[in-house]
């Protein structure tokens, strides 16, 4: 196997060969965006070689996988806390309080959004519609767990189970 | 959220468990995969299925409204390459009904889609998934895999000589994914930018191919058209206006959630559906078809019936059957000031029009929300729309100008205040309350 890969686990790899699957044999590059969360998770983060590898990996130009990588908001291309909190403060979570939870986290965190407490454990991000909007004030945790009907207590919940 | 409430459920029936009720053999006991059977047994002709679905004027529920049997019939006989494919990127604010069709009852969606396939011929197909919903996507691939276990999916599905296999694809963030063509070039591992159209879909769609897309409660609808007929399901709605539709309701009502009932129902039916005002203050604007549409007073959406034309003749749009409320607590600029940040900021910035006219709606805005508006700014947001409108590759810098221009039509008092006092017309601690963020009396 081609050494530039050995960044990415057997186990990760393994995850991106099932993506692969689901397209026409020529067109593997449809697996990019999968595969590159799936490299995300792994790494905490997307450093540019890692990119690199992803792409190799589905045997498409670095610069391709760069270009997908920048333009979808929920890649990190820099480090990020332990705990990524992205609040939705758009129109209609903030008549049912988005804008004040987000307000409510950083109060309590003592960091602006697109910052990362001292101890490296939270980062805070400001996000649209998540199609929650029923469920609101809503936020995500690591891009994957939706928190619903996220008022003060449940917050002070949330952030106390964070270690 | 599971379902609070409805009028005649179809698209709901099964939801009534909340999220115990999803799995394929729920469905099959609520008469599922009965209608993919009946019609592989039967032998049903293509054009069949197709003017079944035209007789129901079933219109897209993704936003445009376009009729969905058309649009399958555009599809080219002879091609040997075909997909069909779903739009779960469910980005437009305030909507928030394909995820619950997802989490509650994916395989309506799967039947629909492969009924669908079978119509236009094709033989792959893919659901796009939003990225903010994984745990959604996840759910949609078990049920994925049940469904082929099954043999509704894959090689000569249930003995006939019909294959079709469906694979779930998921966003990462970008709401000009949702745009038909940005959606397929993120399949194809692009970024999502719009294509020119034309070409349509149904003549160069994903990898090129031939390819049918529609909005997850379209292809929801399907197994429910062909279980009680299109006429029966027409007449459940009212004329050009066919069924029931999902109506997510949010802001300021006692319950948000979905909300599903037959097409021209009084639109303050709906509200009381929805539990009423919050803390029972008065109503002030409705946003009736999700952010891109225009706002309406509450004296005017009060007159409406929820359906495409008694929208329309209002001034807005149905969209995507997102229902905006806004009580008297809201600043109309502050609101504006908030959608227009999001068009700027979600522009994908192929086109000269959209990408500095987005900036420029917000900047101005922005500075009046901040006390610094200028007497002008008011007639140089309007003329910044009108460089925008139908100048661009995708409809999105349209979505950019409709908020803007219909807040200042029906709300210029309240910006002018704003220009002239350099503050809110709303009292500040008002707006605060509002929100219902802080217990009453609490810092
Ligand atoms: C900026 C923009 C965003 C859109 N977002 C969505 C979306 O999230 N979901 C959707 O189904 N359609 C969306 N659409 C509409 C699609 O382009 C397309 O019309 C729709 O998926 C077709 O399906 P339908 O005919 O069943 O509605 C969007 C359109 C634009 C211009
Ligand atoms: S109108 Fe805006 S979002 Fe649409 S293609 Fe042009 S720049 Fe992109
Ligand atoms: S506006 Fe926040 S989830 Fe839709």
């Amino acid at each position: 196997m081609n050494k530039q890969y050995d960044m990415l686990s057997p186990e990760a790899l393994g995850k991106i060969d099932r993506e692969v699957a689901k397209y026409p044999a020529d067109q593997k590059q449809s697996a990019v965006m999968a595969a590159l969360v799936i490299a995300q998770d792994e790494k905490g983060w997307l450093p540019k070689e890692t990119i690199a590898a992803v792409a190799g990996y589905l045997g498409m130009p670095p610069m391709a996988a760069y270009e997908v990588a920048s333009f979808y908001n929920m890649y990190d291309l820099h480090p990020v806390g332990k705990y990524k909190l992205t609040v939705c403060t758009n129109l209609p979570c903030a008549l049912s309080g988005g804008v004040h939870a987000a307000d409510y986290v950083k109060g309590r965190l003592g960091i602006d959004f697109n910052e990362t407490t001292p101890d490296g454990k939270f980062t805070l991000k400001e996000g649209e519609c998540m199609g929650a909007c029923g469920d609101a004030p809503v936020l995500l945790v690591n891009n994957k767990r939706m928190c619903s009907f996220m008022l003060p207590e449940a917050i002070d919940k949330l952030l106390a189970e964070c270690n | 959220m599971a379902l609070i409430d409805t009028i005649n459920p179809l698209l709901t029936t099964g939801w009534a468990k909340g999220d115990a009720g999803w799995s394929l053999k729920d469905y099959e006991a609520r008469g599922g995969y009965a209608q993919l059977k009946r019609i592989l047994a039967s032998k049903m002709s293509q054009d069949e299925v197709i003017a079944e679905v035209k007789k129901s004027a079933l219109r897209g529920r993704g936003g445009a409204g376009f009729p969905a049997g058309l649009k399958w019939s555009f599809m080219p006989k002879a091609a040997p390459e075909k997909y069909v494919v779903c739009n779960t990127d469910e980005g437009e604010p305030g909507t928030f009904k394909d995820r619950d069709l997802l989490r509650y009852d994916p395989h309506s969606t799967i039947e629909g889609m492969i009924i669908a396939a079978y119509a236009v011929g094709a033989k792959r197909g893919y659901n796009y998934i939003h990225g903010e919903i994984f745990d959604i996507y996840q759910r949609f691939e078990e049920a994925l895999d049940q469904a082929r276990a099954a043999g509704y999916l894959g090689d000569r599905i249930l003995g006939s000589d019909f294959s079709f296999d469906l694979f779930a694809h998921h966003g990462w963030g970008a709401y000009i994914c949702g745009e038909e063509t940005g959606l397929l070039e993120s399949i194809e591992g692009k970024k999502g930018q719009p294509r020119y159209k034309p070409p349509f879909p149904a003549n160069f769609g994903l990898y090129g191919k031939p390819t049918t897309i529609n909005n997850t409660e379209t292809f929801a609808a399907i197994p429910f058209i062909m279980s009680m007929g299109g006429e029966a399901y027409l007449n459940l709605g009212k004329p050009n206006n066919g069924g029931t539709k999902l109506f997510s309701v949010s802001g300021h009502v006692n319950r948000p959630g979905n909300y599903e009932v037959p097409m021209g129902t009084p639109f303050a039916k709906l509200l009381e559906m929805a539990g009423g005002m919050r803390g029972g203050r008065k109503l002030k604007a409705v946003i009736p078809g999700g952010s891109s549409a225009p706002v309406l007073p509450a004296d005017v959406m009060m007159e409406c019936t929820m359906d495409y034309d008694s929208i329309a003749k209002a001034g807005s749009m149905l969209g995507s059957g997102a229902v905006i409320v806004m009580d008297e607590t809201v600043c109309m600029v502050k609101a504006l000031e908030r959608l227009s940040y999001f068009y700027f900021e979600e522009s994908c910035g192929q086109c000269t029009p959209c990408r500095e006219g987005s900036g420029w709606l917000y900047r101005v805005v922005h500075r009046i929300e901040h006390g610094e508006g200028r007497p002008e700014d008011l007639d140089l947001l309007n003329r910044v729309t009108d460089n925008m409108m139908g100048k661009t590759i995708c409809a999105l810098a349209d979505a950019a100008a409709f908020p803007v221009r219909s807040f200042i039509k029906h709300f210029r008092s309240e910006f002018e205040y704003h220009i002239e006092h350099k503050k809110c017309l709303v009292d500040p601690e008002v707006q605060r309350v509002g929100s219902g963020f802080f217990k009453a009396g609490a810092a």
